[in-house]
């Protein structure tokens, strides 16, 4: 028998080459930013997700539980995550319903973790098997109360990959639940994905205190709003609630502590807007006609500019990366560039009111809805802009 | 002015209580108060680190007790104490997480949670304080609420059966199993230690006293007359089958350890396990 210990392999970050679906790359994505808990509940089209945690976690020191409802999904990877674990649930629109105040909860305790939601039709069960992007408002506004969040929407398999460490990245810099839109052709359609190294891997972990527990104020912010994050068993006595709370986290219940706190918790993400806010810019340069989309709608996009080009009419794309904070600059911005612009969505337009909202009344807004069950064809989105384009 | 008030004898507990927490927002004759002195006096004497202990609450009059214990404390949402306690512990296997809330919170909003904690053995202590009703809200009726008790939501009585709570979580698979009074408080600081200590889902009920919102609609207007009836009713009986320890109006109240399994598994030690085996699988890649 040798006497050499071997050495545990590090299987968190599977550099290589494959084609696989975009569930499972948003899984290895997230093992890859260091997740070590997965708390979910089956729910299609985004159990893939749950069966290949369940697989790999245990792998790299983790542990994977499926709770009996959603609602105990989001509050254990709360848990887990005032353990020191990063952690992550993923769902579809129903689930994300009963998730919300719990999301709120994470967002009152300034609790880091994903949330991956598969979108599919709805509204209530809907169309379980077929894509929707019906989640972009209630992803924004479905908790009680003000806050403000962050949702990233990925397009392609690769994406699916990179936004899951991204999402992590910005709930660890900014301590709240982020959530990552995808919906359920990304989720199952296959492409490749490339799994680099992971030294080029841009890992962000959250601050930690460095003053004596004596004194620790765990509430109280740095310059840039966010409080250094002690976790359960370092000697700090952690202190959260739900509660309305003052910088020691204690409850206090009046007008002065609640306007000091929600507005520190909104202004820490509309004030690190642009560090937040990821988008692309797709053949805009010499644009008259702009389409916004995200998720699978901007890849339909793409093929309707490219025909609508071939016909002469200059169109281009502004894709939403980040969904939440929303670009309102950039969008007025753009509404200055060009007249008319056409948003691209799998709803009956909630990304939409918020294009009429950020152009303030610069350019002209068209919506080109689809209701969910099926993506557009590049030939709708066209035909549209022709109809409406004279 | 000051220099002439009397210097406050130190509580021996005070190290244990969030400094300026106190007082508490309890009323007059609950026994809430004395209840978290029992769990501070268990869980010094139980020798545990306390930097390990972890105290979980959900929403509602026990479940402020969190917010002023002076460990890692962690007030959640209504009925969701459970699942974020499971959540905590499997990320430290020596951690010692114990969930304090109240009747309405764990077995009505948060009964499926109990129910499928206890099922896992999850490593966790649930202490479970009973009051019969939704205090906080003014004495609405509860799933513990017994048939034709007066409240706020049943003004001509209650229509419903009620939750035997020890039945359920041993049912469900709690592998520790205990009720006391709040008048029991020797025994029950005894039982909170071994609850903890225990290796598995512990569930403790402890029957409190709200003479607010539950006593004076049920002609038990002052907190110790609540304790009186306690103690007429009570019947000391370890081992008892909990599935036979239902709480009716005036019949008796048997208390005791009714339930101790040592060698079932808990989830921490399964998920250790299923580490253990995907770790020796060679089989790598997507």
């Amino acid at each position: 028998m040798s006497e050499t210990i071997q050495k545990e392999e590090d299987r968190t970050v599977l550099t290589g080459e494959y084609f696989t679906t975009g569930n499972l790359a948003a899984a290895e994505g997230a093992l890859a930013a260091g997740c070590k808990f997965f708390g979910g509940y089956p729910i299609t089209p985004s159990s893939e997700i749950a069966e290949h945690m369940s697989y790999r976690l245990p792998q790299v020191g983790g542990h994977f539980l499926q709770f009996e409802d959603e609602i105990a999904s989001i509050v254990s990877i709360l848990g887990a995550s005032w353990g020191g674990w990063k952690s992550m649930t993923a769902t579809s629109g129903p689930g994300y319903s009963l998730m919300l105040e719990n999301i709120g909860l994470g967002i009152m305790t300034e609790t880091p973790c994903v949330i991956v939601n598969v979108q599919r039709g709805g509204p209530s069960t809907g169309l379980p098997t077929l894509v929707g992007q019906q989640d972009i408002q209630q992803t924004r506004w479905g908790s009680h109360g003000d806050y403000e969040v962050i949702a990233l929407a990925p397009n392609s398999v690769q994406e699916c990959f990179d936004l899951t460490i991204v999402a992590f990245n910005y709930a660890e810099k900014y301590r709240l639940p982020v959530t990552l839109l995808m919906d359920e052709t990304l989720g199952h359609m296959s492409e490749k994905l490339i799994i680099p190294t992971k030294d080029e891997i841009k890992v962000i972990n959250r601050k930690k205190p460095k003053d004596d527990p004596s004194i620790h104020l765990p509430y109280k912010a740095d310059d840039d709003l966010v409080p250094p994050m002690a976790t359960a068993g370092e000697g700090y006595r952690v202190m959260t609630t739900g509660l309305t709370h003052d910088e020691r986290g204690y409850p206090v219940l009046n007008a002065e502590t609640q306007e000091k706190l929600i507005r520190r918790l909104i202004d820490k993400i509309r004030k690190n807007k642009d560090d937040i806010i990821l988008l692309e810019e797709y053949k805009l340069e010499d644009a008259e006609i702009a389409l916004i989309s995200f998720g699978i709608s901007a890849r339909a996009s793409k093929g309707a500019i490219e025909l609508a080009r071939k016909k002469g009419i200059k169109v281009g794309l502004l894709r939403l990366i980040t969904i939440w904070p929303f670009a309102d600059e950039q969008i007025e911005k753009l509404a200055e560039q060009v007249g008319n612009i056409f948003v691209v969505e799998i709803n009956a337009g909630q990304v939409t009111r918020e294009v009429q909202r950020a152009v303030k009344g610069k350019a002209e807004v068209h919506g080109v809805f689809k209701y969910g069950g099926a993506i557009h064809t590049p030939e709708e989105i066209l035909s549209e802009i022709e109809r409406r384009i004279k | 002015m000051t220099d002439k008030l009397l210097k406050a004898v130190e509580h021996p507990s005070d190290v244990f209580l969030r400094p300026g927490r106190i007082p508490h927002i309890w009323c007059p004759g609950c026994s809430l108060g004395s209840v978290t002195n029992v769990i501070i006096e268990a869980i010094k004497q139980s020798g545990i680190d306390s930097k390990k202990i972890s105290i979980i609450s959900g929403i509602g009059c026990t479940g402020r007790a969190a917010g002023y214990l002076n460990f890692d404390s962690f007030h959640t949402t209504h009925g969701r104490a459970i699942p974020f306690a499971i959540g905590l512990s499997v990320t430290d296997p020596e951690r010692k997480v114990i969930v304090i809330s109240g009747d309405g919170d764990l077995a009505s909003i948060g009964g499926n949670h109990l129910i499928h904690g206890a099922r896992r053995n999850a490593d966790i202590t649930v202490i479970c304080v009973n009051n019969f009703q939704y205090g906080m809200t003014g004495g609405q009726v509860g799933p513990t609420s017994y048939e034709g008790q007066f409240q706020t939501t049943a003004p001509y009585g209650n229509v419903e059966h009620p939750f035997d709570l020890p039945g359920l979580a041993y049912s469900c698979g709690a592998t520790f199993v205990a009720r006391w009074t709040a008048l029991d408080v020797r025994r029950m600081k005894e039982t909170i230690i071994e609850a903890i200590l225990h290796k598995g889902f512990s569930f403790v009920e402890i029957l409190g006293s709200c003479p607010t919102t539950y006593g004076r609609r049920n002609q038990l207007r002052e907190g110790l007359e609540i304790l009186e009836n306690f103690r007429k009713r009570t019947v000391l009986k370890h081992g008892a089958d909990p599935t036979k320890t239902e709480i009716s109006k005036d019949g008796p109240i048997i208390v005791g350890k009714f339930v101790e399994i040592k060698d079932k598994s808990t989830l921490t030690d399964n998920l250790l396990k299923v580490q253990r085996i995907a770790k020796a699988t060679k089989a790598r890649g997507l």
